[in-house]
C-alpha cells in the first residue's frame, strides 16, 4: 500500500513531479556531460600520446627507457616470439629501433627522434600510412623518410627535399645519412609532430648499424587497461633482463598532468553536485510545504510517522531512479554528438593546448562507466537529501500540520 | 458506561503576550452510544477539546481517559496506535486521501491495522453500502461531490470499529440536502449500531438532532443539556 500510495502521489501533482524530475534530469545531463568531456579529453591525450605512437605497452632491455641509447638494442629471438604469441592481452607486436639524431637542412637544425619501423606492421596498429598528409607512405626497401609536419614546418622543408641526419649509432659508431623526404605525417599530439623522423627498418638498421636488432617492441592492445595487464604478465614471463612497461610508466608526465587535472575536476564536480543538491533540496522543501495538511491528516487517522516518512522517501526514491534513467537517456545523445563531431577550441586556446601537446578539440568519452556513475551519484544525492523530509516527518505533529 | 472521561481538563496557549485558556477546567463524561454536539461561538474551545479527547493534542493540565485509558501519559507513538484502534475522525473538509478511491480510502485504516484482506474487503463493501456509496466505490475524491466525500469519510472513520467518532464541523462544507442526508446516516448508525458520535458544530440542524448538547464559552462548559 505504501508503494502504491507513493507511486500515485508522484503523479498527483504533475507540476511538482515535473519540476523535481526536471531538476534530476538536468543534474544527470550536466554532470554526465562534464565528466564525459573530461574523460574524453584524457582519452584523447592518452590516445594521442600513447595509443597513436608509443602503444599502451612496450618491451625493452632493462634500463633502456632511462638511458635511451642504442646500446640497449636486442634481438627478437624465438623464445620471445613464443612468449608474445601466447599473451592474451595483445593482438600482435611491432618492432622498432629508436635513436636520436640532429636533423639538418641548410643552416637550420633540430634534434629529432629517429624511429626505424616495420612499415607493414605499423599500418595495422599506429596506422602510420593514414597519417601521411603530404607525399606517400614508405615501402620496406625505401631509403627515404617520413617526417612530422611540425618538424617540416620548423625546418622549412617539404616532400622530395633531402634531410641530413647526424647522430650516434650502435656501440659508439657514428650514424650519418642523407634521405629524401617521401611524406609528411601528422599526429594528434603536436609535440610528436615536431620531432619524429621515420625510416623503414632496413634503412634504420643501416643508419644506426644495429644489424636487425631492435630497441623496443610495441605491443598491440585495444586499450590502456589491456596494456597494463599485458605489461604485468610479460614482465613475469620475460624476467629481469627486460622491462615490460605500460603506458603510464612510459608517460609519467602525462599521468601526472591527468592526475592533477582530475583533482581540479573533483573540486569542480563537488561544486556542481552542491548546486544540484540545493536544487533538488528546494523541490523537496516545496513538496513538504505543499503537503503539510495532508501529512497531518494521515497521522491523525492513525498512520505511523515512520510509515509516512517511508512513503515520502519512497516517492523521492522512485523519482530519483526515474530521473536518473531519463537523465541518462537525455545525456547520451548530447555526449554522442560531441563524440562524433568534436568541437575545435578557438584559435587562442588551441595554440595553448597544442603547446602542451594536447589535440585542440573537445571530444567526449562514451565510456559506459561515466553514464552509470553519474546517474548513480545524482540518484544517491537525491536519496540522501530525502533523509531530511524523512527525519522531519518522523517528528511531525498532526494538529500543527493540519492547522497549517 | 463512560467512553470518555475528562477531569479538570485545561489547555493554555502561551504563545502570545497573554496566555489563552482554550479549554478551561472542563470535566465531562461521554457515555457509550451518545449523539453529542459540542457547540459554542468561534474560539470557544470546541476543536481544541475534540483534539485533546481524540489524542491529537495534549492538555496543559487535567486528565482525559478513553475507555478507561489515560491518554495524557502516552507517548506519541502509542497515541497514534491508540487513535488508529479506538477513535474515528470525520473532518470539516473531508480530508480523504486524494490518490485513493472511495473503497481504498475506507480500506486504508484497516490496512494500517493489519486486517487480513478478506475481512477488509467484506467490511469495506458493508460500510460503503451502509453509507450509501457503493456505486462510487471506485471513484477518487475529486470525482465525487462534497456530500459523497463526507460519507466516505464516515465509512473510513467507522472502518476500525472505533469506540467513538469525533466529527469536527462535519456539515460545514455541505449543502442543505447533503448535510441532512449525512445527519440521517450518522443518526441511523448511532441508533442501529450504537456508534458514539461527538460533534463540534455551529450547524443548527446538527444541534437540533443531538441528544446531548454541551455549550462552551471561553473554554468553559456553560451548559450541558441532555434531551
Amino acid at each position: 500500500m505504501i508503494l502504491k500510495l507513493a507511486w500515485r502521489n508522484i503523479w498527483r501533482s504533475k507540476r511538482r513531479t515535473a519540476i523535481t524530475l526536471g531538476m534530476i534530469i538536468f543534474a544527470v545531463v550536466l554532470s554526465t556531460l562534464t565528466m564525459s568531456i573530461k574523460e574524453g579529453m584524457y582519452e584523447n591525450m592518452i590516445k594521442s600520446t600513447a595509443g597513436d605512437f608509443s602503444g599502451y605497452a612496450q618491451i625493452h632491455l632493462k634500463d633502456f627507457w632511462t638511458e635511451k641509447t642504442l646500446d640497449y638494442a636486442f634481438e627478437v629471438d624465438e623464445a620471445m616470439v613464443k612468449t608474445l604469441d601466447v599473451e592474451n592481452n595483445i593482438d600482435g607486436y611491432l618492432p622498432r629501433v629508436e635513436g636520436f639524431a640532429l636533423a639538418a637542412m641548410y643552416n637550420i637544425t633540430k634534434g629529432s627522434a629517429v624511429i626505424g619501423v616495420d612499415v607493414e606492421k605499423e599500418k595495422t596498429y599506429t596506422k602510420l600510412d593514414e597519417r601521411v598528409v603530404e607525399g606517400e607512405y614508405l615501402l620496406p626497401d625505401d631509403e627515404a623518410i617520413l617526417i612530422g609536419n611540425g618538424l617540416a614546418k620548423y625546418l622549412k622543408i617539404g616532400v622530395n627535399d633531402t634531410l641530413v641526419l647526424i647522430g650516434g649509432g650502435y656501440q659508439g659508431r657514428s650514424a650519418v645519412g642523407k634521405y629524401p623526404i617521401k611524406g609528411i605525417v601528422k599526429f594528434g599530439s603536436p609535440e610528436l609532430s615536431k620531432q619524429l623522423v621515420f625510416l623503414p627498418m632496413k634503412a634504420a638498421s643501416n643508419f644506426f648499424a644495429t644489424d636487425g636488432l631492435v630497441t623496443s617492441i610495441i605491443l598491440k592492445t585495444g586499450s590502456g587497461d589491456k596494456g597494463v595487464a599485458a605489461a604485468k604478465n610479460l614482465q613475469k614471463k620475460l624476467g629481469d633482463d627486460y622491462e615490460a612497461m605500460n603506458w603510464k610508466e612510459l608517460n609519467p608526465d602525462l599521468v601526472n598532468m591527468i592526475e592533477t587535472d582530475k583533482v581540479e575536476g573533483y573540486v569542480f564536480m563537488f561544486i556542481l553536485y552542491l548546486v544540484i543538491s540545493f536544487g533538488i533540496f528546494g523541490t523537496m522543501l516545496m513538496m513538504l510545504a505543499e503537503r503539510k495538511h495532508e501529512f497531518g491528516v494521515l497521522v491523525a487517522v492513525g498512520m505511523k510517522r515512520v510509515k509516512l516518512a517511508l512513503m515520502v522517501w519512497g516517492e523521492i526514491l522512485i523519482l530519483s531512479i526515474l530521473g536518473s534513467i531519463l537523465g541518462l537517456i537525455c545525456a547520451f545523445p548530447v555526449c554522442y554528438t560531441f563524440f562524433v563531431k568534436p568541437v575545435r577550441y578557438g584559435e587562442e586556446v588551441a595554440k595553448m593546448a597544442e603547446e602542451y601537446g594536447i589535440e585542440a578539440v573537445i571530444k567526449t568519452s562514451l565510456a559506459p562507466g561515466i553514464f552509470i556513475e553519474q546517474a548513480i551519484i545524482v540518484g544517491l544525492i537525491a536519496s540522501v537529501i530525502a533523509i531530511y523530509p524523512f527525519l522531519k516527518l518522523l517528528k511531525i505533529n498532526a494538529v500543527n500540520e493540519m492547522r497549517s | 458506561m463512560s467512553v470518555i472521561q475528562t477531569n479538570n481538563l485545561t489547555k493554555v496557549y502561551d504563545e502570545g503576550p497573554i496566555p489563552v485558556h482554550a479549554v478551561n477546567h472542563v470535566t465531562v463524561n461521554i457515555e457509550e452510544g451518545e449523539f453529542t454536539a459540542v457547540v459554542g461561538p468561534s474560539g470557544s474551545g470546541k476543536t481544541t477539546l475534540l483534539n485533546i479527547v481524540g489524542g491529537l493534542d495534549r492538555p496543559t493540565s487535567g486528565s482525559v481517559k478513553v475507555d478507561g485509558v489515560e491518554l495524557s501519559s502516552m507517548n506519541e507513538s502509542n497515541l497514534i496506535k491508540f487513535r488508529l484502534e479506538h477513535i474515528g475522525f470525520v473532518f470539516q473538509s473531508y480530508n480523504l486521501i486524494p490518490v485513493l478511491t472511495a473503497k481504498e480510502n475506507t480500506e486504508f485504516i484497516m490496512l494500517l491495522q493489519g486486517t487480513p484482506e478478506k475481512q477488509r474487503t467484506e467490511r469495506v463493501m458493508k460500510l460503503l453500502d451502509e453509507v450509501g456509496i457503493v456505486e462510487q466505490a471506485d471513484k477518487r475524491p475529486s470525482e465525487m461531490s462534497g456530500g459523497q466525500q463526507q460519507r466516505v469519510a464516515v465509512a473510513r472513520a467507522l472502518a476500525s470499529r472505533p469506540k467513538f467518532v469525533l466529527a469536527d464541523e462535519p456539515t460545514a462544507n455541505l449543502d442543505s440536502k447533503s448535510a441532512e442526508n449525512l445527519l440521517d446516516l450518522m443518526l441511523k448508525l448511532n441508533q442501529e449500531e450504537n456508534v458514539t458520535f461527538i460533534f463540534s458544530t455551529h450547524d443548527q440542524r446538527v444541534i437540533d438532532r443531538a441528544r446531548r448538547v454541551i455549550t462552551l464559552e471561553d473554554g468553559k462548559i456553560v451548559k450541558d443539556e441532555k434531551r
